[in-house]
């Protein structure tokens, strides 16, 4: 097969499955479920330094991010205000420009507040940042993100951590038909088949966090994600038959005794 | 013996009593945190690490000092 990369920015991924680094029992199980996803990508949330117990384990010293590419987000921001603020000081860290803006507007259902995120994209993008926009599955939203320089569209298959799956193919699929930037499929997913039906949708990639780190075997799920991201791309790429209506005969109707 | 006047500062929520005059980079050096690893905000602006030797603590500072965690 030739090399088929995911590029985002101008820059070449490898795999095509981003992976998420929260709700794992300890650093070292996150670290080797991604080493088994196969993950270029994870991303990583910015938070307080715990001053009173300096022993903590810290993320760096598990996930060489000389080696993988940390893609910091903005999870638990309800507002533009509070999404700038967390993306500038990710970004002073270590000079992150990759990042992933997420803006919530609900705290139960997790949704996207869209006038939020729109806001945030277009400073953020013109403040040099390049920005994969958590969004919702609205093709006029996904549009007007593009327009205001997203990097990436990542709209929900269902609400984050549901594991609901793809909920809305057609919505989906009307984004992939109009956008070029890279469609990265991100929370909601439940099981590998569901990778498998987002790469054969089109889209260029998936994000997954909680269906891997919360299986039971998140290992054996790590490489169930790694192998279905695969199938699904090759399978996209292959080009599917026609859905007929009525059967077709596999074997020559001729010449039958 | 001179007696040396301390201030009160805010770090990541905390209230904390230091000396006067202590410098931001004697204050994340004493608290042992590795400064290739954070970011640190005072009084709500970011700071340029390699600039921090030169910022004076006062009284009522707001200091924020944050790090990469697990997360999706």
């Amino acid at each position: 097969m030739i090399k088929d990369n995911l590029v985002v920015s101008n820059k070449k991924f490898n795999s095509r499955l981003i992976v998420g680094t929260g709700k794992y029992k300890n650093m070292s199980e996150c670290a080797k479920a991604i080493k088994l996803s196969g993950a270029n990508i994870v991303t990583v949330a910015v938070r307080r330094v715990n001053i009173l117990n300096k022993n903590k384990p810290l993320l760096m010293d598990y996930i060489d991010p000389k080696k993988i590419t940390y893609l910091p987000n903005t999870a638990g921001c309800f507002t533009s205000e509070d999404a700038l603020r967390t993306l500038r000081l990710a970004r002073e860290i270590g000079g992150w420009k990759l990042v992933k803006l997420e803006v919530l507007g609900d705290k139960k259902n997790l949704f996207p507040d869209m006038i939020e995120t729109l806001k945030s994209t277009e400073v953020l993008s013109k403040e040099g940042f390049r920005v994969m926009v958590y969004c919702n599955d609205d093709p006029l939203m996904a549009k007007r993100l593009e327009n205001v320089g997203a990097s990436a569209i990542m709209p929900l298959a269902a609400p984050i951590g549901s594991g609901l799956g793809i909920l809305n193919k057609t919505n989906l699929m009307i984004i992939r038909n109009q956008t070029k930037l890279p469609l990265i499929i991100d929370a909601g997913l439940g099981q590998a088949s569901d990778a498998t039906i987002a790469m054969e949708l089109g889209c260029d990639g998936v994000l997954v966090n909680t269906a891997i780190a919360k299986a039971k075997k998140p290992f054996d799920m790590a490489l169930a994600f790694k192998n279905a991201v695969i199938a699904g791309r090759q399978s996209y790429l292959s080009g599917r038959i026609e859905k007929t209506l009525m059967g077709v005969p596999s074997s020559p109707t001729e010449g039958i005794i | 013996m001179i007696k040396i006047k301390k201030i009160k500062i805010k770090i990541n929520g905390k209230n904390k009593t230091i000396d006067n005059q202590s410098t931001l980079h004697e204050l994340i050096n004493d608290l042992k945190i590795p400064i290739k690893k954070i970011a640190i905000e005072y009084n709500r602006e970011i700071v340029d690490k390699k600039k921090i030797k030169k910022i004076k603590l006062k009284n009522n500072d707001v200091i924020e000092i944050v790090h990469f965690i697990g997360g999706g």
